[in-house]
């Protein structure tokens, strides 16, 4: 593999402040990647130390046997991953790993995808805060996807063919990531078609005074 | 060297289900998953409750906890990391699934290598209390204050460049120091 996020990606992945679908790009391609889940599991050895040398704050007196009596609660029913579902065909197994596998409603072939150009079509994912754009491509061999720029960083996994644009050539695990300066004009090369998930990885999150207040009424 | 047993209390906590063990976790753990689920915001009285639900999982998962993997601080920050973002989510984090047929796997790690985590991880602690204060607050920024690169760089009205140069640099002395301490 070539291309890889940046360590500023696996730094927020790791630290939990990357965006729900950047979070989703990311974790896919640490499927892919062990080298990234190297470095992940190291910026996570990072967080823990940061935890571990935090000064401890004031807890509710009763914490502890309040804490004590849940122990025996029963354990809610585990969602499992769904990995061992049979919905999907093995093509669609081997070649989406998860978690965005979960994310797609059926196999490759199934979806119901809307064409954006000659060549290429689309789906939407419904993932994280409203105006996080998260879209699943198919783009046919030899197709070049119409020249574009873009609001905040865009970044593009390949899952299947490959795609190459003047910054290089990206095939099967591969990230590209296009800041809004960069005009690019990416083209599928030849061969197998290209199936890729982008993000746009705008400012999104809720921080700032008004953001943790709204973040008050954003629980469960 | 009188590195504090929480790997052990953890791993008894996992075997036996050991309520003794458990409560020394939550008397150093709680406080400091407190401090740090309320400087990366996660709002009033939601706080002590991620704390506790993240502790209770800390309870059930225990038996999963490898020593040879992680500390028990770096197991349970990934626990309260996503217990908070499951919670302002209202659903699951993506993570990986190591049982799915498309994931490549690691290669195969020296033994010696695998055994070192939890010193490694004690020693990061060393280092951080070395860092420079200004080095350290920003790391604590990354971590504690569900600020991602770019919305640090767009608070502190500096290049997202500049940013991350100084989380870099901020980086590259840990990396100094911890190979003072390693080697
Ligand atoms: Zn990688």
């Amino acid at each position: 593999m070539a291309h890889h996020p940046s360590d500023e990606y696996l730094m927020d992945y790791a630290a939990g402040s990357a965006s729900h679908s950047v979070d989703l790009l990311v974790a896919t391609h640490l499927a892919l990647c062990p080298e990234c889940r190297d470095k992940v599991a190291a910026y996570e050895h990072l967080g823990g130390a940061l935890l571990d040398s935090a000064s401890p704050s004031a807890i509710a007196p009763d914490a502890l046997s309040a804490m004590m009596a849940r122990l025996d609660e029963p354990m809610p029913s585990e969602q499992t991953p769904a990995s061992d579902s049979p919905r999907f065909d093995a093509r669609t197994l081997h070649m989406i790993p998860e978690p965005l596998r979960s994310h797609l409603a059926g196999n490759l072939d199934d979806l119901k995808w809307s064409s954006l150009t000659r060549g290429i079509d689309q789906i939407e994912l419904k993932v994280g805060l409203k105006g996080e754009k998260t879209r699943f491509y198919r783009i046919r061999g030899g197709q070049s996807v119409p020249q574009h720029t873009h609001a905040g960083n865009e970044l593009t996994l390949v899952l299947a063919g490959s795609f190459s644009d003047s910054t290089g050539r990206y095939a099967r695990g591969d990230v590209a990531i296009a800041d809004g300066d960069l005009d690019h004009q990416p083209v599928a090369d030849l061969g197998e078609d290209c199936y890729c998930l982008a993000v746009t990885d705008a400012p999104l999150r809720l921080t700032g005074p008004v953001g943790r207040f709204l973040n008050l009424f954003m629980r469960y | 060297m009188a590195a504090p047993a929480y790997e052990e209390l953890l791993v008894a906590v996992g075997r036996h289900r050991d309520r003794a063990a458990f409560a020394e976790l939550f008397a150093h753990f709680a406080p400091r998953l407190k401090t740090y689920l309320t400087r990366i915001g996660s709002g009033g009285e939601m706080v002590e409750e991620v704390v506790q639900e993240a502790m209770l999982m800390v309870w059930r998962r225990a038996e999963t906890f490898d020593p040879a993997q992680a500390s028990a601080s770096t197991w349970i920050f990934t626990i309260a990391r996503n217990k908070r973002i499951d919670a302002l989510r209202r659903v699951r984090r993506p993570e990986i699934d190591p049982e799915d047929p498309a994931l490549v796997p690691d290669a195969p790690k020296p033994a010696d290598e695998a055994m070192a985590e939890s010193q490694r991880d004690a020693a990061i602690k060393r280092v951080l209390k070395t860092l420079p204060e200004e080095q350290a607050a920003l790391l604590r920024q990354a971590y504690f204050e569900d600020k991602s690169h770019s919305t640090i760089a767009a608070e502190s009205d500096l290049p997202l460049g500049t940013v991350k140069s100084r989380i870099r640099l901020a980086l590259a002395k840990l990396r100094q120091g911890l190979e003072r301490e390693l080697t």
